[in-house]
């Protein structure tokens, strides 16, 4: 075997064996999709029921709660970005860095300091690396998210906003994260958290018309919606890390698939030139050997 | 046929158990409550306790319920919790244990779900 033909037939080889672990991880990829997205309906009945509730008492308390009033000069904004651990899923971190980033100019461009609070090793990797302060960060739970992960993360956030912006409290909470639109779309948003805007709440219960119900509280306004809005910061976290999880499944697929399909061309390509090498080596041989007899004739005419 | 409610008893990544009821009654952070069909709207503050539903088959339905609320509106009412147990499916060993591990380490918040559980189980 010629050595040309040699490197192409090794070549075939390691694209082949690199087109079935890509094949593989595809596959895995699909059915965690899946499985991440049962995650997200499953978890709905509890952040709807939970959304309309916080509505109610929202809009029929009339008591200007922390949580739900807009500081008059707000100076400072915590940014929650939810990246992944592992990479190989195209521009999944790419993309919620870049709107975490923007979020952040924006935010400066208002006055506002930025705290950034990160989940994944991906977000946190590129923060390190460009030695930007990180407030809080969180790692090992990006693929499958329980809610117990949400709680934690909720907590801090929770506690900062709190506080008084002079200790070191925030007034703002926004998230970035990476909306699962279908198979073939995520999106990567940001949106505020606290505080709460009614008017948005009330859209995303559908409860936007008709006449609410005018509830009974008990113990009291206050202290149901002291106990309410932790727990809808924390369902909403859980929803974005579900979302983010089965996001970043989507487009690792998606990554894994058209590497695949690229390692296919590059098979066929390859053995396209190692086809061609094969027939050159076939043919220099022929002329090789018809040259040779031709020359070996042409002796024994000369020495008759 | 008696006058009926629509009950969801829903957990943070689970809708548990859903319904036609004639009588709920749960443990809010002021007391006991119960609530029948044509109830005023209510929203509360549960304590982590058993939850009974009485349902219009004539069957009683307990859950251990841990922390949430409790809003109804419409003859529809809602149990929001992050924990929710039926009490079929509570092992009843197992929270014993639990029960006797949180008694040694003096935890009070595990102590106090192992109480829940078996407390659902026994109303069972």
């Amino acid at each position: 075997m010629g050595a040309q033909l040699r490197v192409y037939k090794r070549r075939i080889r390691s694209v082949t064996a690199t087109k079935k672990i890509t094949k593989a991880m595809e596959m895995i990829a699909a059915s965690r999709v899946v499985k991440a997205q049962r995650k997200v309906t499953a978890s709905t009945p509890y952040a709807t029921e939970l959304t309309r509730a916080v509505t109610a008492v929202a809009t029929g308390a009339n008591d200007k709660h922390p949580l739900t009033t807009e500081a008059e000069s707000p100076v400072r904004a915590a940014v929650l970005l939810l990246t992944s651990d592992r990479g190989l899923a195209g521009a999944f971190n790419a993309n919620a860095i870049k709107g975490a980033e923007k979020l952040t100019e924006k935010l400066q461009g208002e006055g506002k300091e930025v705290d950034t609070y990160i989940v994944g090793r991906r977000g946190i990797a590129h923060y390190n690396f460009r030695e930007r302060k990180i407030a809080a960060e969180w790692t090992g739970f990006t693929d499958a998210p329980e809610y117990s992960d949400a709680k934690q993360i909720a907590a801090p956030l929770i506690e900062a906003i709190e506080k008084d912006t002079a200790e070191g409290g925030v007034d703002e909470l926004h998230i970035v994260y990476t909306e699962f639109v279908s198979m073939m779309t995520q999106e990567a948003v940001g949106s505020r958290l606290l505080p709460l805007s009614l008017d948005q709440v009330a859209e995303e219960a559908g409860t936007q018309d008709g006449i609410r119900p005018l509830y009974d509280f008990e113990p009291s306004a206050e202290d149901v919606l002291d106990a309410l809005l932790p727990r809808y910061v924390e369902s909403r976290i859980y929803n974005a890390l579900l979302q983010s999880a089965a996001s970043k499944h989507a487009a690792t697929r998606r990554a894994m698939k058209s590497a695949t399909d690229n390692a296919g061309d590059l098979i066929t390509s390859l053995t396209r030139l190692a086809n061609a090498a094969r027939q050159a080596e076939i043919t220099q041989e022929i002329s090789e050997i018809v040259g040779g007899s031709a020359a070996l004739a042409d002796a024994n005419a000369g020495s008759d | 046929m008696a006058a009926e409610l629509h009950v969801e008893l829903v957990a943070a990544d689970r809708s548990v158990w859903s319904g036609e009821a004639t009588l709920v009654v749960a443990r809010t952070t002021s007391g006991d409550i119960g609530v029948m069909p044509g109830h005023q709207p209510l929203l509360g503050v549960l304590e982590s306790g058993p939850v009974t539903i009485r349902t219009s088959g004539g069957e009683t339905i307990v859950a251990a319920v841990h922390g949430g609320f409790v809003s109804f509106a419409d003859n529809k009412l809602s149990l929001l919790a992050e924990i929710v147990e039926l009490a079929d499916e509570i092992d009843v060993k197992r929270a014993e244990r639990a029960l006797d591990r949180a008694k040694s380490e003096a935890d009070a918040a595990a102590e106090r779900r192992a109480d829940v559980r078996l407390r659902a189980v026994a109303a069972h």
